[in-house]
């Protein structure tokens, strides 16, 4: 599939591909995306940062959340929807949610289909976990690593499928004709020879932007270029101040700090306790104590160790090991490893030590409910990429679902965009130049610094000044210290070759970083609240007026960020109807 | 990945060489000796043709005592072939004897230093009559019927009870082979391994312990090599006249 | 203090560091060496660790994958000491500080530079296996015992450190006629899914050569999974093609009964 002939110019001298839709990023967004739209029967490239099936979804821990109802009966789309609202305080896309909640029982029951192997019932149906924010037990889930069991499906279905992969490839720019997508030009990580792809539609999945935190559970990948490939070509971004904090990441030994310590402790029974061994979630949620949703368990741990009731390392204890060695090995065993192997630590016989870690990015392009397309004609948008599905704050469970909803539909949609689209592909030599020129220039500049240094920088800045608590004084000198620090990033210098060079890599990713980091300061600035995941302790109370509308980002003519507010859209009657239950009125 | 590079032949390593610190070559060599020691005296002992009886003892090796005018070699040639064959065919002894003896590899990561030989592991002869592991296995099963015949004619001293130390000695002896025999990875395979599901709980609850068992196959396979050793090493000696067996009931 | 442990240390302010010596190769297919790099330790630090200190401040253009840090993704494989191991789970208390520790690419793949190497070929193998192909009319339902056994195959990160290992590959550049542990691990997860409806045992002879491994268990040894590839993937597998292919028996009464 996909080898057409290219007519080769001037352009001769570089790599061309082509393809109906080629997807960026090959997570669990990106492979469903690409199954799909291969499914429709047209040519599909999927390009990846790392090798296929190493994307960051195989860290999803916990489980798929979809109301499939096989352990607690009484559970249905509704519910769903209601919590993933609940839990975003209001500020999701309401048919984001509304999909989500229908679409996802089906698309677990198609991972089966593909081969994958949820953990059982006694019925011999799948099981499913309780999880923070859930009202029943919800998450279908292998053990503690569903994500890999869902990317090792995917994996093994598209191959099958016909789909060119394209791995260790960057794209740094997206091609537009006439305002509608026309291709893609990055290089390839392995050789750093640039590579142009020309397509009719683009579906972008390429995660979030956690390495922009010091304290962070995302890997190298995690670097907002989706984000930004989409906010340089004109789209919009929405509701990037919400970052979601995972409560529990690893915070001891040093090497270790942030890597991620699944929800499925707490699903499963694990209990928080300060050093004094009292369990502080009764005090901050009586009624849901562990199972609360991440962003109140965040912060409560988050406080326990301001007015120093904290463990000794800055956090609190999780344990499990009341549930006893044998049932810990069989549910959570890399849990059991990763504890026992990286911090000594058995969690059989003894608590962890957790803290808060930055986990997700709730916001992101701004794109449509039921399609995912963006506002340019032939953009699409999956996953963590995407904003508007989870509002201010995430529930565990709802991010793998979400990839694998929406994920389908963008390949759905931009396989049928790409069927009515005739036009032949021209792309532009000058843009080409232009790209080319942007990603060289750091072997050419002289006295720069290493990129290494201006990204560390940006991660403590972040971490500290637009971290988990936030005050106006803090995002005014972050937006400030962040203006220099562009600068830095574009001056920075590198050493060596082409060939695989990570320092290089590390220059391009830190662009994206630094803008979509400014992204996240403003909005934050604008938001004189405290809702979900974005906490305000100037403004800590969350105010009914500003649940009315998205933040909304966008580079204005001048190239400068400029964010908005974007009224909220109206929901159906029947979709208030189902929110306007006394019990979920009570809670908010 | 863009580009498809190329393969260069590879440079040829000498035999041993590795990165490795840790005495890798310290596990082989014991099995070698171990093996060694053990192939040894069980070729004497069969040889000898003789001294494989004492009172109510009967050696492992001679069991069954099969004696017959036209063959006239060590009665134990007769059968000790179908221990030998399982052994030789077993999962875990040839793990080790391909490491010890053949150095295919001598350790992992350690270089074999012949990267120009042919292999073809068990795809051709010999190797390839590894496959019939099965068969030895049912052998071994026929012969364990006797041993435990042994073992109860152990404890009968003319007609009455008895215990002596040589009548346990045949005793854990038989319980080893058995566990070793229990063990067997084709014995697994053989009653569920094959299956995809179990309708009967039976069924998997067997297969479930024999898994669990088969996990410490090496360990059962090296007891039982020992003991079986010296079972036949006590008869014989008595036999000789060397050991005195003590009567204990 | 003695001379030795002297050596390993450097004043920091009042604070003594422990340095450790890496030797990290260096290079690409053409041409390489070892070079040394010097790195102060941390409580609790991993090889990778390490690495990226090598990476931020000696050597930004260290190539090396890496991804989850977390030995869930499989892509920091590199031998340490000769040994194949992901590096973001081996420590560096599991060494003798005082002594280097040596950092080298997968050697059974070709190198692309430093410690990153070319692993196409697994991907290669791995699209020729015959995929999950479901019973018709099934209700899906599955008994926990019964997916057990293939849960522990899913467990496989692809790290290739197997692969690596193998005899087989490694010493005999089997590459095009064995598939190699991995990819058998992948085949008995299908086999054995009580659901699928393909046989995959011609394949599995023929094509993947399963008959070439003889069971040495070094996959078995570096899996940082612990998967038992050798006990319950690759033997029970062994055993299934002795059922079909060298059991005389067997074949006898299939050749009566015309079954397959």
């Amino acid at each position: 599939m996909g080898g057409y002939k290219v007519n080769m110019s001037t352009l001769d001298r570089f790599e061309i591909h082509e393809h109906d839709v080629l997807v960026i990023g090959a997570g669990g967004a990106g492979l469903r995306a690409a199954i799909e739209a291969s499914a429709n029967g047209v040519s599909v490239g999927l390009v990846c940062k790392s090798l296929l099936g190493k994307a960051h979804t195989v860290m999803a821990e916990g489980g798929i959340a979809a109301a499939v109802g096989n352990v607690d009966k009484q559970d249905n789309w509704q519910t769903h929807f209601k919590d993933t609202m609940k839990g975003g305080k209001f500020l999701n896309n309401y048919r984001m949610a509304q999909l989500h909640a229908q679409e996802a029982p089906e698309r677990v029951l198609e991972l089966e289909r593909w081969g994958a192997l949820f953990d059982r019932t006694s019925e011999g149906t799948i099981l499913q976990r309780p999880f923070g924010g859930h009202s029943y037990k919800r998450l279908c889930h292998v053990g503690d690593r569903t994500g890999l069991e869902m990317i090792r499906t995917l994996q093994d279905k598209g191959v099958h499928m016909g789909i060119n992969v394209y791995m260790e490839c960057t794209i740094t720019r997206l091609l537009k004709e006439d305002g509608k997508i026309s291709g893609a030009f990055g290089y390839w990580r392995e050789t750093g020879r640039f590579v142009i792809f020309k397509a009719k539609a683009i579906i972008l999945a390429t995660g979030g932007v956690g390495k922009a935190y010091k304290v962070t559970s995302n890997s190298w990948e995690y670097t907002a270029d989706g984000q930004l490939l989409a906010y340089d070509a004109g789209a919009e971004l929405i509701d990037t101040e919400f970052i979601q904090f995972h409560p529990t990441g690893m915070i001891w030994p040093p090497g270790v700090i942030g890597i991620l310590v699944t929800e499925a402790v707490r699903g499963e029974g694990g209990i928080l306790r300060n050093k004094d061994g009292y369990r502080f979630m009764e005090k901050y949620d009586p009624e849901r104590m562990e199972l609360s949703t991440r962003d109140v368990v965040a912060r409560s741990i988050y406080i326990e160790n301001k007015e120093g009731r904290g463990s000794p390392h800055g956090g609190a204890f999780l344990d499990i090991s009341h549930k006893g060695a044998e049932y810990i090995k069989k549910k959570l065993p890399s849990m059991y490893h990763q504890f026992k192997e990286l911090a000594d630590v058995d969690i059989t016989t003894g608590p962890m030590e957790v803290g808060p870690t930055c986990h997700y990015s709730m916001g992101g392009v701004k794109v449509d409910a039921d399609s995912t397309a963006t506002s340019i004609p032939g953009l699409y948008a999956a996953g963590e990429v995407a904003g508007g599905m989870h509002g201010a704050n995430r529930l565990g469970g709802n991010s793998l679902s979400d990839l694998l909803v929406f994920g389908r539909r963008a390949g759905l949609y931009a396989a049928e965009y790409a069927k009515k689209n005739k036009a032949t592909l021209n792309i532009n030599e000058d843009e080409i130049a232009n790209a080319e020129k942007s990603i060289v220039v750091f072997f050419e500049q002289d006295g720069g610094e290493n990129p290494y240094t201006v990204h560390r920088d940006l991660q403590e800045l972040m971490q500290n000044k637009v971290g988990i608590f936030r005050v106006e004084d803090d995002l005014k000198f972050a937006i400030n210290e962040l203006k220099s620090l562009k600068e830095r990033a574009a001056k920075v210098k590198i050493e060596g070759s082409r060939m695989y060079n990570p320092g290089w890599h590390m220059a391009y990713d830190l662009q994206s970083m630094v803008i979509y980091s400014e992204a996240i300061a403003k909005c934050a600035l604008q938001r004189k609240e405290s809702r979900g995941a974005h906490s305000r302790l100037d403004y800590p109370n969350t105010d009914p007026e500003h649940g009315k509308w998205n933040s909304l980002v966008k580079k204005a003519n001048d190239g400068s960020l400029i964010v908005e507010k974007s009224p909220l859209p109206e929901m159906p009657g029947e979709l208030k109807q189902l929110l306007e239950d006394k019990k979920v009125a009570a809670k908010i | 990945m863009s580009t498809t590079l190329t393969e260069k032949p590879r440079k040829k390593e000498s035999f041993g060489a590795t990165q490795r610190k840790d005495l890798w070559w310290f596990e082989p060599l014991v099995y070698a000796v171990g093996f060694g020691l053990f192939i040894i005296y069980a070729t004497w002992a069969a040889f000898q043709g003789k001294h494989y009886e004492y009172g109510p003892y009967l050696s492992p090796f001679y069991s069954p005592l099969i004696t017959v005018s036209w063959w006239k070699f060590s009665p134990a040639f007769l059968i000790l072939w179908i221990p030998a064959g399982f052994r030789m065919t077993c999962y875990y002894y040839r793990k080790a004897y391909y490491r010890s003896y053949f150095m295919d590899p001598p350790a992992c990561g350690v270089s074999e230093g012949c990267s120009n030989k042919k292999y073809s592991g068990e795809t051709a002869f010999p190797f390839i009559f590894q496959n019939l592991h099965r068969y030895f296995l049912l052998g071994a099963t026929v012969l364990l019927f006797f041993l435990w015949s042994d073992v109860i004619k152990a404890f009968n001293f003319d007609g009455r009870f008895g215990v002596g130390v040589g009548s346990l000695v045949l005793l854990a002896n038989t319980f080893l082979l058995s566990m070793y025999s229990l063990t067997c990875h084709s014995f697994r395979h053989l009653i569920g391994g094959y299956k995809d599901g179990f309708k009967c709980g039976y069924q998997y609850n067997f297969y479930k312990k024999i898994s669990c068992g088969n996990e410490r196959h090496m360990f059962w396979a090296w007891v039982s090599l020992f003991m079986v050793g010296f079972a036949d090493l006590y008869v014989r000696l008595c036999s000789m006249g060397i050991w005195a067996d003590i009567r204990l009931i | 203090m003695n001379k030795e442990e002297s050596q390993s240390q450097i004043s920091s302010g009042d604070k003594k560091v422990r340095i450790a010596t890496f030797k990290v190769y260096r290079g690409d297919r053409e041409k390489g060496n070892e070079v040394e790099y010097k790195v102060p330790v941390e409580e609790g630090m991993v090889v990778l660790d390490a690495i990226h200190y090598i990476q931020k401040n000696i050597s930004p253009d260290l190539a090396v994958r890496w991804n989850c840090k977390a030995a869930k993704c499989g892509s920091c494989s590199a031998e340490v000491n000769g040994k194949p191991r992901l590096m973001c789970k081996t420590r560096l208390d599991d060494f003798d500080i005082n002594e280097e520790i040596k950092v080298y690419p997968m050697k059974s793949f070709p190198i692309i530079k430093d410690l990153a190497c070319d692993v196409s070929w697994n991907y290669e193998v791995n699209k020729k296996i015959t995929p999950f192909t479901p019973k018709e009319n099934t209700t899906w339902k599955m008994n926990q015992r019964d997916i057990d056994r293939v849960q522990e195959f899913r467990k496989c990160i692809e790290c290739f450190a197997c692969q690596n290992v193998c005899h087989v590959i490694r010493e005999h550049d089997l590459k095009p006629k064995f598939a190699g542990p991995r990819f058998f691990v992948r085949v008995a997860g299908l086999e054995m899914h009580p659901l699928d409806d393909v046989d995959r045992l011609e394949a599995l002879k023929d094509d993947m050569g399963i008959g070439f491994c003889n069971i040495t268990k070094c996959c078995t040894e570096v899996c940082p999974e612990d998967i038992h590839i050798t006990d319950n993937a690759i033997i029970p597998l062994k055993e299934r093609v002795v059922d079909r292919y060298y059991d005389p028996v067997r074949m006898f009464f299939r050749k009566i009964f015309k079954k397959k």
